[in-house]
C-alpha cells in the first residue's frame, strides 16, 4: 500500500519548503498552468455556463449513482467486456492479479492512473513476479526513481529538467555519454527508444478511465502522449481500472465534461487523444484487445454518498484545484502524503483514509476560494474542508492548545461586557509592552507569529472604549 | 421632501476593534459623508469566524445569535471587512438549519450586511469621496472579500476620486497573502512563504503604500514587510478614503504619521 504520510504534513511541508530543487521546479510548472488554463477560459465565451452543466450531470449521476453503474455495467457485458466489482483496494488487486494470471502474463504496460496509485497495483503486480511498466513520460521516471506522483495529471511536476537527466544517465545503462538532453523533446526521445520495445512485448496493458459512459459500455481516456492507446490496445488484454464515481449517464455528458477537462487541466481546448473503449476486439476488428476487463472500484466511495461529502465525488481530476493552490504551490503534493494532493485531495483524503490520519490536511488551507473558482464542476472545495474540521473538532482531533485558546476568546465573546473590559485590559497591556515601537519582533506565545514576521503593535484603546468616550463628550 | 436617511449599523469586527480603531472611525466618516445614519450597537463583539472556521458549530451558532439580536432592526449593517461580512452574508443562516425561527432572522441579516467599501459604491452610489493622499499605492484584493462579495472595482473606483493618488497594480492582486485566520499561526512556515511572495510583489510595483479592505491580511503583510526592513507602509482603505491617514501612523509603524 501507499504509505500515508499525512500525519507528518508539516515536517513534509518544511522539508519541502527548503528544497530548493523542488521550489524551482514548482515554480516554473505552476505558471505555466496558470496562464494556459486562463487563455483557454477565454476563448469560450460559455466556460460558466459549462461549468452548471458539467455540475449538473454528475449530481444527476450521483442520485441515481447505482441505476447507472448496473446499465453501464450491463452494456460493458454486452458489447463482451467483463466487470469486476471490487469494494476495496485488496479485492481490485486480487482480480487484476487473477486477470494477468490467466493471461500468463510477465509484463504489463501501464496508462496514467490515480486510481492504480490508490491501489497500489505496480508493488502488488512485482510482488508476484510481473513487471509493470509506466509508459506515461511522467510516470515512467517517477517508476525510475521509486517515487509516488506529486501531482494528478503531471506526476513529474517536483523534478526539473537536469533530474530526468541524471535519471537517465543512472538507469539507462547503454546510454552514449554524448547524448544531450535539453529539451523536453530529447527527454522523450530517449524514453521513447526504452518503450516501444515494452509495448510490443506486454500481455496485458493497464490503463485508468476519465469516464464510462453508462449508454454504451465504453470507457474513455485523454493522454497527450498516445502511451494509453498502445497500452489499449497493442496487448491481448486490456483492464481499465476505474473508481465508480467516474460512471456518466451519455456519449453526450462525456463530451460535455471533456469541453471542461482539457481547458481546466492543461488549457489545451482538447487533449491530443480522447480514445472510446468498448468491449473486446470484434471478428471484423482490424485491432484492439481480445479480452476487456473493467475492475470497478469503491474504495470507500459509497460511504460518501448522502453524506456531507458527496459533491467532491464530482471530481472530473483535472488538477486546476492544485494548480491554482497557494498552499500546493509552496510545498508541492508529495507534502501531503498521500495519492492526492491539493485542496481536492484535502477533502478526498480524510473520506478514503480516515480523517485520524489526514487530519492536517484539511486545516493546511487559508480557505482563500480559488480552488473553488477554477473547479470545472464547482466543488465547494472550503466548504468541505470546514466540514472535515468540524468532524475533527466534534472527535477532538483538534490540537488541545487550540481548543482551549478558542474556548477561552468564545467564552468572553458571548459575553460583551466582560468582553470590553478583556479587550480593554489586554490591549492595554499590549500597546504597553510596544510602548514608542510600531511592531514587536517577538513576544511570548505567540512564536507561530514572530518566526518570520513582526507583530505590529495596536494603535492604542479599542474602538469601542474610544467611541464610548467621544459620544460621552457629544 | 427629501428620503429618509438609512440607518446602518457599523460592524466594527474585532480586529478593527482591538487593533485598528481608526478604521471604524474612517468607516464611520464615509458612512456618514454618505449620508447615513450611523449608530455602533454596543453588545456587538464577533462574526464567529475563528470558531466556524475551526469547526465549532456550537460556539459559532452563539456568537451568531447575539450578532443577528444586536444587528435587528437595522436597515444596513455594515463593516470594514470582506472577511466578517462573508462569514455573516454567506454562512451565518448555514448554522441555524435546524432552527428555523433564527435562520430567518439570519438569512434577513445577510441580506442587509454588507462591506463598507462596496456598500458606498454600489448601495450609497458615492461616486466620489473627498480625500487627498499623496502617493503611489498598490491595492491587495483579500481573498473572501474578492470571491465571497465581489469586491474588486469598488475599491479601485473610489481609490481613484482620492486627490494625489496613483493606483499601480501589483503582478497577481489576486492571490493570496497566507493570513487565512488561524492558518497564519498553525502552519507559519507555509503561510511566511506565502506572505513572502506577496510582499516581493508589492516591492516591484515601487508603490510606497499597499492598502486592503481586511485587516488580517494587512497586520500579516505590515508583519512581514516590517520584518523585512521594507519602507512600504500599509494601511486600511478605509483610512486612505476618509482622508485619516495624516491622524494615524501606517500598521506596525510607531509616532507621528
Amino acid at each position: 500500500m501507499v504509505q500515508v504520510t499525512s500525519p507528518a504534513f508539516k515536517q513534509n511541508a518544511a522539508r519541502a519548503l527548503a528544497d530548493t530543487g523542488l521550489q524551482k521546479a514548482l515554480g516554473k510548472a505552476k505558471g505555466a498552468f496558470l496562464q494556459r488554463r486562463a487563455e483557454a477560459v477565454a476563448r469560450l465565451p460559455e466556460f460558466e455556463a459549462l461549468r452548471d452543466i458539467g455540475r449538473d450531470i454528475k449530481n444527476h449521476t450521483l442520485a441515481n449513482l447505482d441505476f447507472y453503474l448496473e446499465t453501464y455495467a450491463a452494456n460493458v457485458e454486452r458489447a463482451g467486456g467483463t466487470v469486476h466489482w471490487c469494494s476495496t483496494a485488496d479485492e481490485a488487486r486480487a482480480a487484476v492479479l487473477a486477470i494477468c494470471r490467466r493471461a500468463g502474463a510477465r509484463t504489463v504496460t501501464k496508462g496514467k492512473s490515480m486510481i492504480s496509485e490508490e491501489i497500489s497495483i505496480n508493488d502488488h503486480l512485482e510482488t508476484h513476479g510481473i513487471e509493470p511498466v509506466e509508459t506515461d513520460l511522467g510516470e515512467y521516471i517517477i517508476q525510475l526513481r521509486r517515487e509516488h506522483p506529486s501531482h494528478i495529471i503531471a506526476p513529474a511536476f517536483h523534478l526539473n529538467r537536469e533530474d530526468w537527466e541524471a535519471d537517465f544517465r543512472r538507469m539507462h545503462t547503454d546510454l552514449d555519454p554524448n547524448r544531450v538532453f535539453n529539451e523536453r523533446r530529447d527527454i522523450l526521445a530517449e524514453a521513447r527508444t526504452k518503450l516501444r520495445s515494452r509495448f510490443l512485448a506486454a500481455d496485458v496493458g493497464i490503463t485508468g478511465a476519465n469516464f464510462l459512459i453508462a449508454e454504451t459500455g465504453s470507457s474513455v481516456i485523454v493522454t497527450n502522449e498516445g502511451n494509453g492507446d498502445l497500452t489499449q490496445t497493442l496487448p491481448r488484454v486490456h483492464i481499465a481500472l476505474a473508481s465508480i464515481e467516474k460512471v456518466v449517464p451519455t456519449l453526450e455528458d462525456a463530451t460535455s465534461l471533456l469541453r471542461l477537462l482539457a481547458r481546466s487541466a492543461t488549457g489545451q481546448d482538447f487533449s491530443v487523444y480522447t480514445t472510446f473503449s468498448t468491449g473486446a476486439r470484434r471478428p471484423t476488428d482490424l485491432d484492439g484487445p481480445e479480452e476487456y476487463h473493467v475492475v470497478l472500484i469503491d474504495n470507500g466511495r459509497s460511504n460518501m454518498i448522502g453524506s456531507e461529502f458527496q459533491d467532491m465525488l464530482r471530481c472530473i481530476r483535472c488538477a486546476a484545484c492544485m494548480n491554482h493552490c497557494p498552499v500546493y504551490g509552496a510545498t508541492g503534493g508529495h507534502a501531503y502524503g498521500w495519492v492526492y494532493p491539493g485542496p481536492m485531495g484535502s477533502v478526498l483524503t480524510p473520506s478514503l483514509v480516515g480523517v485520524d490520519k489526514a487530519a492536517h490536511l484539511p486545516n493546511a488551507s487559508t480557505f482563500c476560494g480559488k480552488c473553488e473558482s477554477v473547479c470545472p464542476v464547482k466543488i465547494p472545495l472550503p466548504n468541505l474542508m470546514r466540514h472535515w474540521r468540524e468532524r475533527e473538532f466534534e472527535r477532538h482531533l483538534t490540537p488541545a492548545a487550540m481548543r482551549r485558546g478558542l474556548g477561552l476568546w468564545a467564552w468572553f465573546a458571548k459575553r460583551p461586557q466582560a468582553y470590553r473590559l478583556a479587550t480593554r485590559a489586554a490591549i492595554g497591556g499590549l500597546r504597553l509592552l510596544g510602548r514608542g515601537r510600531g511592531a514587536f519582533r517577538s513576544l511570548p506565545l505567540a512564536g507561530g507569529w514572530t518566526a518570520g514576521r513582526d507583530l505590529p503593535v495596536p494603535e492604542g484603546g479599542t474602538f469601542m472604549a474610544r467611541y464610548a468616550q467621544q459620544q460621552r463628550k457629544r | 421632501m427629501s428620503e429618509p436617511k438609512p440607518r446602518v449599523a457599523l460592524f466594527v469586527t474585532c480586529l478593527v476593534d482591538l487593533y485598528r480603531p481608526s478604521v471604524g472611525f474612517a468607516a464611520i466618516r464615509l458612512l456618514e459623508q454618505a449620508g447615513c445614519l450611523v449608530e455602533v450597537p454596543p453588545t456587538q463583539t464577533c462574526c464567529g469566524q475563528p470558531a466556524f472556521n475551526a469547526g465549532d458549530r456550537a460556539t459559532a451558532r452563539d456568537l451568531a445569535r447575539g450578532l443577528v439580536d444586536a444587528f435587528a432592526g437595522y436597515d444596513h449593517v455594515v463593516a470594514p471587512s470582506g472577511s466578517c461580512t462573508g462569514m455573516i452574508a454567506h454562512h451565518l443562516p448555514t448554522l441555524f438549519d435546524d432552527d428555523p425561527q433564527y435562520r430567518a432572522k439570519a438569512e434577513d441579516l445577510a441580506a442587509r450586511t454588507h462591506e463598507l467599501v462596496s456598500f458606498l459604491r454600489d448601495v450609497m452610489g458615492v461616486e466620489r469621496v473627498d480625500a487627498r493622499f499623496d502617493g503611489t499605492v498598490t491595492y491587495h484584493d483579500s481573498c473572501a472579500g474578492l470571491r465571497e462579495m465581489g469586491i474588486k472595482a469598488q475599491p479601485r473606483a473610489l481609490l481613484g476620486g482620492v486627490a494625489g493618488l496613483t493606483l499601480t497594480e501589483m503582478a497577481d492582486p489576486e492571490i493570496c497573502c497566507g493570513f487565512g485566520g488561524t492558518f497564519c499561526v498553525k502552519y507559519p512556515d507555509i503561510s511566511v512563504r506565502m506572505v513572502t511572495d506577496k510582499c516581493r510583489d508589492i516591492a516591484a510595483t515601487g508603490a510606497g503604500t499597499v492598502l486592503a479592505g481586511d485587516m488580517g491580511c494587512l497586520l500579516n503583510m505590515a508583519g512581514r514587510l516590517r520584518r523585512e526592513g521594507s519602507p512600504v507602509q500599509v494601511r486600511h482603505v478605509a483610512e486612505v478614503l476618509a482622508g485619516l491617514t495624516r491622524e494615524v501612523p501606517p500598521i506596525g509603524e510607531a509616532g507621528s504619521p
